[in-house]
């Protein structure tokens, strides 16, 4: 793997990314408003994007690097229980079908840029809001380091990590490099550099993968005979575990772990604060519809995606670590030029999600943290300024976190994030049909799912960690193994449930709503969407 | 406009069209189906039969993307059909 850097991939590698760069500073210009230091310019892009600039800018944003590397590795470490981000994105489409267009509505009204905003008007609640956001800065943190473990990977294939004695500054170079740019774009250019470089990005993509999956079974002798190496090495003995290594098809004990896995995914993927920021730069309601109907395309890209594990097992590809095991299987496979071509692809797939989640993030942090806590009487300038510095701020705390830590600690914690992000869901989601639940019965709610997931999967061991070895325990009451996420949601919405009926009995107060049933069906154009939007924006002390 | 729909969707028995008609049941339908499907893992569990050398597990599943996808865009499409009438119906 370190036998000297590969030149022709380097290069191309390289050209790419300087273009991206480019692209990313004239973002700025694309598309440019009259008023661009609000955070509507900055953070959303204006709410000004159509339905082919969401769906690349959504499908850049979910379909992330560390998904491309990961959802492989998993297959090649294990096989079929690898397999449930499948099912998982395509159920992801129903559900935003049924909710998102709701929640663009409500935001357009009045002037939402974060779900905790919505949260704190629909339920006139500080403190749900804060924990809202808090849980959404904490669950993304550990996602941006996951994109930098996915550059990582590439920077080592193509030999520029250097080996174990390197000095660490040389070794971390090229990534502090790559992640210097991106901060700089993000700061000049907000929502629109990720954007614009996610055509790129998506683009390069959809290319390695068509070439992958008929070049590489070609010279491997077709999928009869994939399948049958990958099946031969399944069924050794593990030597860790003293069971087979996996199997190419889950058995029945698996069965309840994949399909809670998958459905659990699928609830958090859009309780993330990055997938709602790429929701809300929309133009319309409809966009947001029309896009359940085109973005399944990325999903059939991971499913083929994910058989490139099966491949790499098939090519004999040994690696130490999984995350390694594809961009080894490019190198291998690929002339060096196409092989860089294909690192450039996951490069830049690392920045376009990153960048959003950091965008994403830092607006959590000043409209829900720094306005409704420090400055309520911040102005649309300062907000933007803030959550410019922020963003800065998440990234460099991710790279700090990447560099100095183990990157198990990042997956444990990418892991924790996405059980609790899914605690978010009841307040979000419920809020946007019912005002039927209580804010406070929520709130507690969120911290016993909270607390319940963190323990649970604190106590999970697996043949290498003690703790956090994995994201599925046994069901209480049922006895199955599934996923903790899933399991401290339903707990979760029983205590929210049991605790509304008591908060109603006591007559507690319940809060104000600013909201009005018709906001949650407006769309562009109706009567007084802009209008509010505009309003909002310019510092009305509404809240 | 938006009056008359959040009438609808907060307070049926106000509205002048029921809240379930057949065509929202259908609408239903078509995004509850990939639930019921892949969520019975024990439905598809099996290698055979297997397609150009692909297990019967990789293949059923990726061809629920293509499937799903068709029923969103049915719902989509009836969805907006359901949304025009009412409108019309509201005398905008």
């Amino acid at each position: 793997m370190t036998d000297g850097v590969n030149g022709v991939a380097l290069t191309v590698f390289i050209l790419f990314f300087v273009a991206v760069t480019v692209m990313g500073f004239l973002a700025a210009r694309w598309r440019k408003a009259e008023n661009e230091h609000s955070l509507d310019e900055w953070g959303l892009g204006g709410r000004s994007f159509g339905t082919w600039v969401t769906w690349f800018l959504l499908g850049g944003d979910l379909y992330t690097a560390y998904t491309f590397v990961a959802v492989p590795a998993a297959i090649y470490a294990a096989g079929a229980a690898g397999f449930f981000a499948v099912p998982y994105t395509i159920l992801v489409y129903p559900l935003i079908f049924t909710f998102l267009p709701r929640l663009w509505s409500v935001s357009h009204r009045h002037g939402y840029v974060t779900t905790s905003d919505f949260v704190r008007g629909r339920f006139g609640s500080k403190g749900l809001s804060l924990a809202v956001a808090l849980t959404g800065i904490l669950a993304t943190m550990p996602y941006i380091a996951l994109q930098l473990v996915g550059i990582q990977a590439v920077l080592d294939v193509m030999g520029l990590g250097g080996g174990e004695n390197t000095n660490w500054f040389i070794k971390d170079l090229p990534l502090l490099l790559a992640f210097g740019v991106l901060a700089a774009y993000t700061y000049s250019s907000g929502l629109r550099a990720p954007a614009l470089i996610a055509f790129v990005k998506d683009t390069l993509i959809y290319l390695v993968i068509a070439v992958a999956i008929i070049y590489i079974p070609i010279k491997l002798g077709g999928f009869d005979d994939i399948f049958a190496k990958a099946g031969e090495a399944f069924a050794q003995t593990n030597p860790a575990t003293g069971a087979p290594r996996g199997a190419l098809v889950p058995g029945e004990a698996g069965q309840w772990g994949y399909a809670t896995l998958a459905l659990g995914s699928a609830l958090a993927l859009f309780m993330y604060p990055h997938s709602i920021t790429a929701t809300l730069s929309s133009r319309s309601r409809d966009v947001i519809r029309r896009n359940t109907t085109i973005l399944p395309l990325y999903s059939l890209m991971l499913g083929l995606l994910a058989l490139l594990g099966f491949m790499a097992i098939a090519a004999g590809i040994e690696v130490d670590n999984g995350q390694l095991a594809i961009p080894q299987l490019f190198e291998n496979m690929f002339p060096d030029w196409f092989a860089g071509v294909a690192f450039a692809a996951i490069g830049i797939g690392a920045l376009v999600p990153a960048a959003i989640m950091s965008i994403a993030a830092a607006n959590l942090f000043t409209r829900n943290i720094y306005k409704d806590f420090i400055r309520p009487d911040a102005t649309p300038a300062q907000e933007t300024k803030v959550s410019k510095v922020v963003s800065l701020l998440v990234k460099v705390g991710a790279l700090v976190f990447v560099l100095s830590m183990d990157k198990t600690v990042a997956i444990n914690f990418q892991l924790l994030g996405g059980i609790w992000i899914l605690q978010t869901m009841p307040a979000l989601v419920g809020g946007l049909f019912t005002r039927w639940f209580h804010r406070w019965a929520l709130l507690v709610g969120w911290g016993v799912g909270m607390l319940y997931g963190t323990a649970a999967a604190y106590g999970v061991a697996s043949p290498t960690q003690k703790h956090f070895g994995g994201s599925s325990a046994e069901i209480p009451g049922i006895g199955e193994i599934g996923y903790i996420g899933l399991t401290a949601f339903v707990l979760n919405v029983v205590v929210t449930v049991v605790l509304t009926f008591f908060m109603r009995a006591v007559k507690a107060p319940e809060g104000v709503d600013e909201t009005s049933p018709s906001d949650y069906t407006a769309d562009a154009g109706d009567p007084g969407v802009r209008v509010e939007l505009a309003k909002e924006t310019s510092g009305d002390p509404v809240h | 406009m938006s009056d008359v729909s959040g009438v609808r969707e907060e307070k049926p028995a106000a509205s002048r069209r029921p809240l379930v008609t057949p065509v929202r049941v259908v609408i239903a339908v078509c995004l509850v189906a990939p639930f019921v499907a892949l969520l019975w893992v024990g439905s598809y569990a099996k290698t055979e039969p297997v397609f150009i050398g692909i297990p019967f597990f990789y293949w059923y599943q990726m061809a629920w993307v293509l499937v799903s996808t068709g029923l969103t865009m049915i719902a989509y499409q009836l969805w907006q059909r359901d949304q025009r009438a009412r409108a019309g119906g509201a005398s905008r």
